[in-house]
Protein backbone atom coordinates (compact mmCIF):
# COMPACT_ATOMS: atom_id res chain seq x y z
CA UNK A 1 0.00 0.00 0.00
CA UNK A 2 1.58 3.20 -0.95
CA UNK A 3 1.76 5.68 2.38
CA UNK A 4 0.61 9.05 1.39
CA UNK A 5 2.05 12.34 3.27
CA UNK A 6 -0.31 13.49 5.78
CA UNK A 7 -0.76 17.04 6.65
CA UNK A 8 0.53 17.57 10.17
CA UNK A 9 -2.41 18.34 11.77
CA UNK A 10 -3.78 14.71 11.20
CA UNK A 11 -0.47 13.34 12.27
CA UNK A 12 -0.35 15.40 15.51
CA UNK A 13 -4.12 14.23 16.40
CA UNK A 14 -3.42 10.95 15.65
CA UNK A 15 0.03 10.71 18.09
CA UNK A 16 -1.84 12.79 20.97
CA UNK A 17 -5.07 9.75 20.82
CA UNK A 18 -2.04 7.47 20.80
CA UNK A 19 0.08 8.70 23.63
CA UNK A 20 -3.35 8.69 25.83
CA UNK A 21 -3.84 5.58 24.89
CA UNK A 22 -0.45 4.34 26.28
CA UNK A 23 -0.93 6.67 29.78
CA UNK A 24 -4.29 5.00 30.43
CA UNK A 25 -2.73 1.74 29.82
CA UNK A 26 -0.44 2.07 32.04
CA UNK A 27 -2.90 3.47 34.42
CA UNK A 28 -4.77 0.48 34.10
CA UNK A 29 -1.57 -1.89 35.02
CA UNK A 30 -0.29 0.01 37.56
CA UNK A 31 -3.47 0.04 39.45
CA UNK A 32 -3.70 -3.20 38.84
CA UNK A 33 -0.53 -3.91 40.78
CA UNK A 34 -1.33 -1.27 43.68
CA UNK A 35 -5.03 -1.81 44.78
CA UNK A 36 -5.14 -4.07 47.91
CA UNK A 37 -8.38 -6.10 47.43
CA UNK A 38 -9.80 -7.67 44.80
CA UNK A 39 -12.83 -5.76 44.68
CA UNK A 40 -10.82 -2.62 43.91
CA UNK A 41 -8.70 -4.48 41.47
CA UNK A 42 -12.00 -4.83 39.21
CA UNK A 43 -12.22 -1.51 38.52
CA UNK A 44 -8.30 -0.22 37.11
CA UNK A 45 -8.80 -2.26 34.16
CA UNK A 46 -11.87 -0.37 32.97
CA UNK A 47 -9.52 2.56 32.12
CA UNK A 48 -7.91 0.16 29.11
CA UNK A 49 -11.50 -1.54 28.43
CA UNK A 50 -13.10 1.64 27.60
CA UNK A 51 -10.44 4.87 27.21
CA UNK A 52 -7.29 3.48 25.68
CA UNK A 53 -9.87 0.77 23.27
CA UNK A 54 -11.13 3.97 22.09
CA UNK A 55 -8.10 6.37 22.03
CA UNK A 56 -6.55 3.85 19.76
CA UNK A 57 -9.77 3.14 17.42
CA UNK A 58 -10.24 6.92 17.09
CA UNK A 59 -6.44 7.06 15.84
CA UNK A 60 -6.83 4.10 13.80
CA UNK A 61 -9.84 5.92 12.02
CA UNK A 62 -8.39 9.40 11.37
CA UNK A 63 -5.07 7.89 10.15
CA UNK A 64 -6.57 5.65 7.65
CA UNK A 65 -9.40 7.84 6.49
CA UNK A 66 -6.55 10.09 6.00
CA UNK A 67 -4.82 7.92 4.38
CA UNK A 68 -7.06 6.93 1.31
CA UNK A 69 -9.23 9.89 1.42
CA UNK A 70 -12.59 8.52 2.78
CA UNK A 71 -13.98 7.10 5.77
CA UNK A 72 -12.78 4.07 7.07
CA UNK A 73 -15.30 3.25 9.84
CA UNK A 74 -14.40 -0.81 9.67
CA UNK A 75 -12.24 -0.56 12.98
CA UNK A 76 -15.22 0.55 14.81
CA UNK A 77 -15.98 -2.93 14.81
CA UNK A 78 -13.63 -3.43 17.73
CA UNK A 79 -15.51 -0.85 19.99
CA UNK A 80 -18.61 -2.37 19.25
CA UNK A 81 -17.12 -6.16 20.53
CA UNK A 82 -15.29 -4.73 23.48
CA UNK A 83 -18.88 -2.85 24.45
CA UNK A 84 -21.06 -6.07 24.25
CA UNK A 85 -18.12 -8.73 25.65
CA UNK A 86 -16.72 -6.84 28.57
CA UNK A 87 -19.14 -6.33 31.14
CA UNK A 88 -20.23 -9.91 30.59
CA UNK A 89 -16.81 -10.86 31.81
CA UNK A 90 -16.77 -8.47 34.06
CA UNK A 91 -20.23 -9.17 36.12
CA UNK A 92 -19.04 -13.14 35.68
CA UNK A 93 -15.29 -12.37 36.88
CA UNK A 94 -17.60 -10.20 40.09
CA UNK A 95 -19.96 -13.14 40.85
CA UNK A 96 -17.44 -15.76 41.22
CA UNK A 97 -14.84 -13.57 43.18
CA UNK A 98 -18.41 -13.00 45.45
CA UNK A 99 -19.11 -16.52 45.23
CA UNK A 100 -15.99 -17.51 46.37
CA UNK A 101 -15.02 -15.02 48.83
CA UNK A 102 -18.32 -16.24 50.50
CA UNK A 103 -17.15 -19.28 51.20
CA UNK A 104 -13.96 -18.77 52.27
CA UNK A 105 -15.82 -15.71 54.60
CA UNK A 106 -14.05 -13.19 53.71
CA UNK A 107 -14.57 -10.21 55.68
CA UNK A 108 -13.96 -7.45 52.95
CA UNK A 109 -16.88 -8.64 51.25
CA UNK A 110 -20.04 -6.90 51.34
CA UNK A 111 -22.72 -8.90 52.97
CA UNK A 112 -25.26 -10.82 50.98
CA UNK A 113 -28.44 -8.68 49.77
CA UNK A 114 -30.84 -11.03 51.61
CA UNK A 115 -30.54 -13.78 53.44
CA UNK A 116 -30.68 -17.47 52.39
CA UNK A 117 -34.79 -18.25 53.08
CA UNK A 118 -33.88 -21.90 54.83
CA UNK A 119 -31.36 -20.89 57.39
CA UNK A 120 -28.31 -23.65 57.04
CA UNK A 121 -27.28 -25.14 59.38
CA UNK A 122 -24.87 -22.40 61.03
CA UNK A 123 -26.58 -18.62 61.12
CA UNK A 124 -24.46 -16.41 58.73
CA UNK A 125 -22.00 -14.66 60.93
CA UNK A 126 -20.43 -11.12 59.62
CA UNK B 1 5.94 7.90 8.05
CA UNK B 2 6.87 11.42 9.61
CA UNK B 3 9.35 11.14 12.87
CA UNK B 4 6.72 12.60 15.19
CA UNK B 5 4.11 9.94 14.20
CA UNK B 6 6.70 7.03 14.26
CA UNK B 7 8.24 8.09 17.87
CA UNK B 8 4.84 8.36 18.86
CA UNK B 9 4.13 4.99 18.03
CA UNK B 10 7.18 3.74 19.50
CA UNK B 11 6.41 5.27 22.71
CA UNK B 12 3.37 3.76 23.10
CA UNK B 13 4.38 0.62 22.39
CA UNK B 14 6.76 0.80 25.12
CA UNK B 15 3.94 2.01 27.27
CA UNK B 16 2.12 -1.35 25.86
CA UNK B 17 4.76 -3.79 26.57
CA UNK B 18 5.48 -2.17 30.77
CA UNK B 19 1.68 -2.53 31.14
CA UNK B 20 1.72 -6.14 30.13
CA UNK B 21 4.95 -6.46 32.31
CA UNK B 22 2.67 -5.21 35.41
CA UNK B 23 0.17 -7.35 34.39
CA UNK B 24 1.93 -10.32 34.15
CA UNK B 25 3.79 -9.67 37.52
CA UNK B 26 -0.26 -10.24 38.85
CA UNK B 27 -1.12 -12.58 36.78
CA UNK B 28 2.32 -14.86 38.60
CA UNK B 29 1.71 -13.31 42.04
CA UNK B 30 -1.78 -12.87 42.05
CA UNK B 31 -3.53 -14.18 45.74
CA UNK B 32 -6.63 -15.75 44.12
CA UNK B 33 -7.41 -17.46 40.91
CA UNK B 34 -9.83 -14.45 40.03
CA UNK B 35 -7.04 -12.12 40.14
CA UNK B 36 -5.07 -14.01 37.53
CA UNK B 37 -8.41 -13.83 35.55
CA UNK B 38 -8.13 -10.81 35.42
CA UNK B 39 -4.58 -10.01 34.61
CA UNK B 40 -5.09 -12.55 31.92
CA UNK B 41 -8.05 -10.36 30.27
CA UNK B 42 -5.91 -7.19 30.54
CA UNK B 43 -2.81 -9.02 29.16
CA UNK B 44 -5.09 -9.79 26.40
CA UNK B 45 -6.99 -6.59 25.59
CA UNK B 46 -3.46 -4.71 25.39
CA UNK B 47 -2.17 -7.74 22.89
CA UNK B 48 -5.40 -6.52 20.93
CA UNK B 49 -4.28 -2.82 20.86
CA UNK B 50 -0.45 -3.84 20.02
CA UNK B 51 -1.68 -5.62 17.69
CA UNK B 52 -4.11 -1.96 16.40
CA UNK B 53 -1.02 -0.14 16.49
CA UNK B 54 1.28 -1.99 14.90
CA UNK B 55 -1.06 -1.91 11.75
CA UNK B 56 -1.06 2.16 12.30
CA UNK B 57 2.95 1.66 11.76
CA UNK B 58 2.68 -0.61 8.48
CA UNK B 59 -0.44 1.24 7.29
CA UNK B 60 -2.41 -2.16 6.47
CA UNK B 61 -5.47 -3.20 7.66
CA UNK B 62 -4.39 -6.97 8.42
CA UNK B 63 -3.40 -6.11 11.45
CA UNK B 64 -7.59 -5.31 11.99
CA UNK B 65 -8.27 -8.77 11.87
CA UNK B 66 -5.93 -10.36 13.77
CA UNK B 67 -6.50 -7.65 16.72
CA UNK B 68 -10.43 -8.48 16.05
CA UNK B 69 -9.76 -12.39 16.85
CA UNK B 70 -7.24 -11.69 19.82
CA UNK B 71 -10.34 -9.52 21.42
CA UNK B 72 -12.63 -12.48 20.66
CA UNK B 73 -10.61 -14.88 22.00
CA UNK B 74 -10.00 -13.07 25.24
CA UNK B 75 -13.34 -12.91 26.10
CA UNK B 76 -13.90 -16.29 25.38
CA UNK B 77 -11.36 -17.62 27.18
CA UNK B 78 -11.69 -15.14 30.35
CA UNK B 79 -15.65 -15.93 30.73
CA UNK B 80 -14.82 -19.62 30.50
CA UNK B 81 -12.63 -19.28 33.19
CA UNK B 82 -14.90 -16.70 35.23
CA UNK B 83 -18.07 -19.90 34.73
CA UNK B 84 -15.39 -22.39 35.58
CA UNK B 85 -14.62 -20.34 39.01
CA UNK B 86 -18.16 -19.93 39.49
CA UNK B 87 -19.54 -23.29 38.71
CA UNK B 88 -16.80 -25.98 38.69
CA UNK B 89 -17.56 -26.60 35.51
CA UNK B 90 -17.62 -24.40 31.93
CA UNK B 91 -20.98 -25.78 30.25
CA UNK B 92 -23.73 -27.69 32.48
Amino acid sequence: MTTNTLPLWIEIIVAILLLASAVLTLGASWGLVRMRTFVQRMHPPALAYVGASWCVTFASIVYFSAQNEGPQLHVWLIIILLSITVPITTVLLARAALFRGRRLNDATLPPALQPKTPPPTAPEQH
Amino acid sequence: MSPLLSNAITITLVAYGLAMLLALWRMLRGPAAQDRVLALDLIYIIGMLIALVIGLRYTSSMYFEAALLIALFGFVSSAAMAKFLLRGEVIE
